[in-house]
């Protein structure tokens, strides 16, 4: 079977292989996938970091629940830390004083779940975008982009489920908002709230019934969907970026086995161990400066996670509308940024692959990606909705701003209500015509060549940049993607004379798919290409025959 | 009159110039030179001669010639804004019944004379001597009965409870300095400063008069054991150790949260970038 | 379809479509690969130091083998740590500050040795291991329409002998059966909480209740509270309520803040002679969603909310000035009793804390 040394761990290993295969028959799965081939681009590692963060959460989360008591039950503190010996503080708040403080490794412990909870947020953000500007959502993706949503979702209830745990003021303040939120549900409001409560805020159910989510419900669901999302990738192939060699039929890269494998498995250690280093270095969630929560206390500077800043600052932005009719109060204040603004948000990026496909009609599957200036509407909605995100972002930090750049919160605060408005279609109107431009460079880069900074003088007199055609690797970047049209309502009646029925989308379909692709750059065809090679020759020809008959040799300056 | 050289009115000669030569040479920085000395001169004579020397062997007692000195600086530095009769005016409010400890916290943290009229006080550079801000307390002590400067036994903060002290500090003092005292955002651009250099006498002295927007903890609502308990804990926290590693600035999750962004997702982006790259 | 979609030949109107595009509109193949002049095939392969120079290849096994090692290492420098460094000795660091030395020691060995055992697998992928691209053929992922025909027919085969279609009865009532079933969970949840009823309505304030400071518990009087003062207060019944119940639900409704202004000050309130000489009393809880509402303004009579930054005029009936809060600041009547000290009137007349939808 190989050509070295049959050994006893060799044999052994052997000996191991056949049992499994005997009863599993993994070989018949090995002979198939080993080779497996995965390309290899930086960008597609984000997901990766996302997982490999879960593996960390998971295993510091298992150290962590042999430790912490989740009970709201009140104690008196008598611990290692000074500050707070005598103080009537929580079980919970309690335990995560005893991890931190008398449990050998236990701060180390808690600090790696913070700082994995905030880069697997991190990484799944920087994903979905590299995702959404590449059109990897396209067919055949769309379910694994689905996927990937309710993932994105499930690790903000999740990360805000396990840093309001241990019971400090800091996530205590953020229960009550999210109580209080709950509370001001048209309806139902009021029942949800002590459902989930057991009662009126703070009660003693919460923290074990949060518990249960943080440490079962939630890490059980997100495992399911990450094996899918993976199974999913690993079965459609993953996609790649246009280039020399890749096409929609094949996959370039490197085999699963021993590449990937050690690159992949490299990283998972890299990440892990970049996030201890954090956590030896870098203090996070200093629970005891904070004290235990007490209703009638708060600390300035009150924010939540950076995951959830956005929600936050829409309800910092949001004026206080509030609409009092028939003995029933509608808080729009407090459902709008908080139910509403996300709603619609999360929905709009699940539904997005299929809005896009209904614009373009375009059926086909893709594995190719798209440089996001070749879809420059699509582009621009992207960082459209991120200047919208980061701006609610802001706006949940305005009072550190105001602290620290010496600005009034008020005006920082009326400055961002006007600027959520403007500067997302501002953003967008740069960077469509940014990705036209840049697709116009492009084109003018195929039938001219770049500018190599050489200047040539002539002997007429006149003087010319030479010009180098792109090298094939490149030609092939530059002509990737599709330059779609807007669709177009067909009327035409058809050989019976039967004018097709119109459906009532039509005109909407039409519309959108023009605010999509009516301003396009197209690319040079074959024959626009080959013309402006023959052209390029000719024009280089004749400066050649220039030089050759000219009197004075060309120079770089004009003089001698 | 000093400063001055006489020039000889001489015509200069090959042969007298070596002689008068240096008569007449100065030095492109003999006047600016002798203006420092004379004004030096007359300063040193001034502050020698005018009882400065005098004033702070009477610095403590509260007596006549402290008031009479505490009101000339008073005239000097403060009436244009409050008033010749510390009645206060448009720009400044009445000092009258304020106390000592007003004058000893706004004057001895700097805030006072204060550096932009149209923005909150700060801590900043101070401008008097010891000597001198117990002198102009002492005056505006003499104004009206007011929260005295706290004496040596009330600072002494050593044996106060230091739980109790937290207790207090975060239900009195944390919604506005924030859970560690690292400084919060207050309505149209006020804030509630960092506590990391204030000193005992001066944070009493703060919780005691009410600063500008800050409220008046007085002694009948919280007393004097409880200010000592509070001072004990900020005194203390702010120095804590942070056994996590950098403090990251003591403000909560959004340092944290920027800290990730750059650094950890940082350091692991760069990392990917490394794997991916062709190796040469 | 009544709308036109594309399925034109490259550079003939409607789209233009990828060179390398070999499906038809609905993804499906239409023909074999075809070579393309404007498709060349992978880069040309450039040898990599190590595959070139024997000593490279050495160098890089030992940086691999290196890393490797500090990785296997580690762990054992770690249970070293754990043992025998203290878990509250504290050690100064530079640009880090005093820290534990138990946190920083087993971090950064536990982190090095993880990255480095990281480092190791990549740099042995980048430098050693092959580095030639592979080209591998992507499958279509739908089934062959033999495939698919095949899967149709049995489908259809199973559900005709099931007599799914045949015997309606037997569909109705299952598709009855399997929409009832999850309706078990509707009424085992019913117990996770009470109703709400009037619970939201009322908190422990009453008449002649006395308003103690929040930490001390010590009754007020209203010469205590000096002009532009804060007090943090609670109810005198709260601590036996605590204890009897165990819980904090009341404090999270309790807290108030009492503050004196000068008559003139006063520009109205909530209701007449419900404060004492200027003494106001409000509540703490944001009426926005729920924070402690503390910071006090004591020269503009505004109280901030950290939260969300509503602020309230405490001199004009707690109503807000600015922020998304849309309600004011709940006024608690009070007086003094006998004794002097300052009491409640009553509870509040409102709901105090966020708004709710059966509010009124």
């Amino acid at each position: 079977m190989t050509t070295h040394e049959t050994g006893p761990i060799v044999k052994a290993g052997g000996a191991a292989a056949d049992y499994v295969d005997e009863r599993v028959g993994v070989s018949k799965f090995l002979k198939k996938n080993l080779t497996k081939v995965f390309p290899d681009h930086w960008s597609f590692m984000l997901g990766e970091i996302a997982l490999y963060s879960f593996i960390v959460l998971l295993l510091s989360g298992t150290f962590l629940a042999l430790f912490f008591k989740p009970s709201m039950t009140e104690v008196t503190y008598h611990g290692s830390y000074v500050y707070l010996d005598g103080i009537r503080m929580s079980e919970a708040y309690a335990s995560t004083l005893d991890i931190s403080f008398d449990v050998r490794g236990g701060l180390l412990m808690r600090q790696v779940h913070h700082w994995a909870a905030l880069l697997f947020m991190a990484a799944i953000t920087v994903h979905l975008m590299r995702v959404f500007f590449t059109g990897a959502f396209r067919k055949p993706r769309e379910l694994n982009w689905l996927i990937g949503n309710i993932l994105l979702t499930m690790g903000i209830l999740e990360g805000f489920a396990g840093y309001s745990l241990p019971d400090d003021l800091l996530s205590g303040t953020g229960l009550r908002i999210a109580q209080g939120i709950v509370q001001g549900i048209p309806v139902v409001g009021t029942y949800a709230a002590m459902m989930i409560f057991g009662g009126q805020f703070p009660g003693t159910d919460f923290i074990p019934r949060l518990y249960i989510v943080h440490v079962l419900l939630i890490p059980g669901a997100i495992l399911g969907l990450i094996t899918a999302h993976l199974m999913l990738v690993w079965y459609q192939k993953h996609t790649q970026f246009p280039g020399p060699g890749r096409t929609e039929r094949n996959v370039v890269g490197y085999p699963l086995f021993p590449v990937y494998t050690a690159k992949a498995g490299g990283f998972f250690f890299i990440v892990f161990g970049v996030t201890v280093l954090l956590s030896a270095v870098a203090s996070i969630n200093p629970v005891w400066l904070f004290g235990p929560y007490t209703p009638t206390q708060i600390t300035a500077g009150s924010q939540p996670d950076w995951y959830m800043g956005w929600l936050d600052g829409a309800l910092r932005l949001m004026p206080n509308v509030e609409i009092n009719a028939w003995g029933r109060t509608l808080s729009l204040n407090v459902f709008i940024p908080s139910v509403v603004i996300p709603g619609i948000i999360f929905t709009a990026l699940a539904l997005y692959p299929f809005l896009e496909q209904w614009a373009t009609g375009d059926k086909r599957e893709h594995h190719l990606l798209d440089r996001p200036r070749n879809m420059p509407t699509r582009t621009g909605i992207g960082t459209m909705s991120l200047a919208f995100y980061v701006l609610l972002w802001i706006g949940g930090d305005n009072d550190i701003i105001a602290t620290h750049f010496d600005m009034s919160i008020n005006q920082i605060t009326w400055a961002l209500r006007v600027m959520v408005f403007v500067v997302p279609p501002l953003v967008f109107v740069i960077t469509k015509r940014f990705c036209l431009a840049l697709q116009r460079r492009d084109r003018d880069k195929l039938l001219h060549g770049y500018e190599t900074g050489t200047i040539m003088r002539m002997p007429s007199g006149e003087y010319i940049e030479v010009h180098a055609p792109v090298s094939d690797e490149e030609r092939v970047k530059l002509l990737a993607g599709r330059v779609y049209r807007p669709l177009e309502i067909d009327r035409e009646p058809d050989e019976n004379g039967v004018r097709p029925k119109r459906k009532p989308l039509d005109a909407a379909r039409a519309r959108i798919s023009a605010f999509y692709y009516a301003e396009q750059i197209s690319k040079p065809t074959p024959d626009e290409l080959t013309e402006a090679e023959h052209h390029a020759l000719a024009l280089s020809d004749s400066y050649a025959a220039q030089v050759e008959s000219g009197v004075s040799p060309p120079s770089v300056d004009g003089g001698h | 009159m000093i400063g001055r050289s006489v020039r000889a009115d001489t015509t200069p000669t090959p042969s007298s110039v070596s002689a008068k030569l240096s008569a007449r040479r100065r030095h492109p920085f003999a006047t600016a030179l002798v203006l420092m000395v004379g004004l030096s001169v007359m300063g040193g004579l001034y502050s020698a001669l005018t009882g400065a020397g005098t004033a702070s062997a009477a610095a403590t007692d509260g007596g006549p010639q402290q008031i009479a000195q505490g009101r000339e600086l008073f005239l000097e530095g403060c009436a244009s804004c409050h008033g010749l009769n510390a009645q206060g005016g448009s720009t400044a409010p009445t000092l009258i019944g304020v106390g000592a400890a007003a004058v000893d916290f706004q004057v001895g943290t700097g805030r006072m004379p204060l550096a932009a009229p149209s923005q909150q006080a700060r801590r900043g550079p101070v401008s008097y001597t010891q000597e001198q801000i117990s002198a102009l307390a002492a005056y505006v002590a003499s104004l009206a009965p007011g929260p005295a400067i706290p004496s040596a036994e009330e600072l002494n903060y050593l044996n106060a409870n230091l739980q109790e002290g937290g207790e207090l500090f975060r239900t009195n003092c944390a919604q506005c300095h924030n859970f560690t005292g690292a400084g919060g955002a207050l309505s149209s651009g006020q804030f509630a400063p960092s506590l990391k250099v204030a000193t005992p006498k001066q944070i009493f002295e703060a919780m005691l008069t009410g600063p500008q927007a800050m409220p008046v903890f007085a002694n009948s609502t919280v007393p004097v054991e409880e200010k000592q308990a509070i001072i004990r804990y900020i005194t203390s926290i702010r120095s804590s150790p942070n056994p996590g590693g950098m403090s990251l600035g003591r403000l909560g999750p959004v340092s944290e949260g920027l800290f990730l962004w750059i650094v950890g997702l940082g350091a692991v982006t760069a990392i990917a970038v490394w794997i991916g790259a062709k190796s040469s | 379809m009544s709308v036109n979609s594309e399925a034109a030949a490259p550079g003939s109107g409607g789209d233009q479509h990828d060179a390398l595009d070999t499906q038809d509109a609905h993804g499906v193949e239409t023909s074999a690969h075809a070579q393309n002049p404007l498709a060349p095939g992978l880069p040309e392969h450039r040898l990599r130091r190590t595959d070139i120079d024997p000593r490279a290849a050495k160098r890089a096994e030992r940086q691999v083998s290196l890393l490797f090692a500090i990785g296997a290492l580690t762990p054992i420098i770690f249970f070293i740590g754990y043992v025998y460094i203290p878990n509250d000795k504290l050690i100064l660091i530079p640009l880090i500050g005093t820290t534990s030395a138990s946190n920083l020691f087993l971090g950064l060995t536990m982190g090095l040795g993880l990255f480095c055992i990281g480092a190791g697998a990549i740099h042995w992928a980048k430098k050693l291991m092959p580095d030639v691209e592979e080209v591998a053929e992507r499958h279509q992922i739908r089934g062959t329409d033999a495939e698919r025909d095949l899967a149709v027919a049995q489908f259809n085969a199973g559900v005709e002998s099931s007599g799914f279609g045949q015997y309606k009865l037997i569909r109705r009532t299952l598709i009855g059966a399997l929409a009832a079933t999850p309706l078990f969970a509707v009424p085992l949840l019913k117990d996770l909480g009470p109703m709400p009823a009037t619970l939201l309505r009322y908190t422990i304030w009453a008449k002649g209740v006395r308003i103690v400071t929040d930490v001390s518990l010590a009754p007020i009087k209203p010469e205590d509270i000096p002009f532009g003062g804060l007090v943090s207060c609670v109810p005198a019944n709260l601590a036996a309520v605590e204890k009897a119940t165990g819980t904090l639900n009341a404090r999270a409704k309790v807290p108030v803040v009492l503050v004196r202004l000068r008559p003139e000050e006063i520009r109205s309130q909530q209701g007449k002679n419900w404060d004492y000489q200027g003494i106001l009393c409000y509540s703490k809880i944001c009426t926005h969603v729920g924070c402690p509402t503390a910071l006090y303004d004591q020269k503009s009579h505004h109280l901030l909310c950290p939260c969300h930054q509503s602020t309230f005029d405490l001199a004009d009936s707690g109503h807000v000035v600015f922020g998304p809060a849309a309600r004011s600041m709940p006024q608690l009547a009070i007086t003094v009793d006998a004794e002097g000290y300052l009491v409640a009137q009553g509870d509040f007349t409102q709901p105090v804390g966020p708004s709710f939808w059966e509010r009124g």
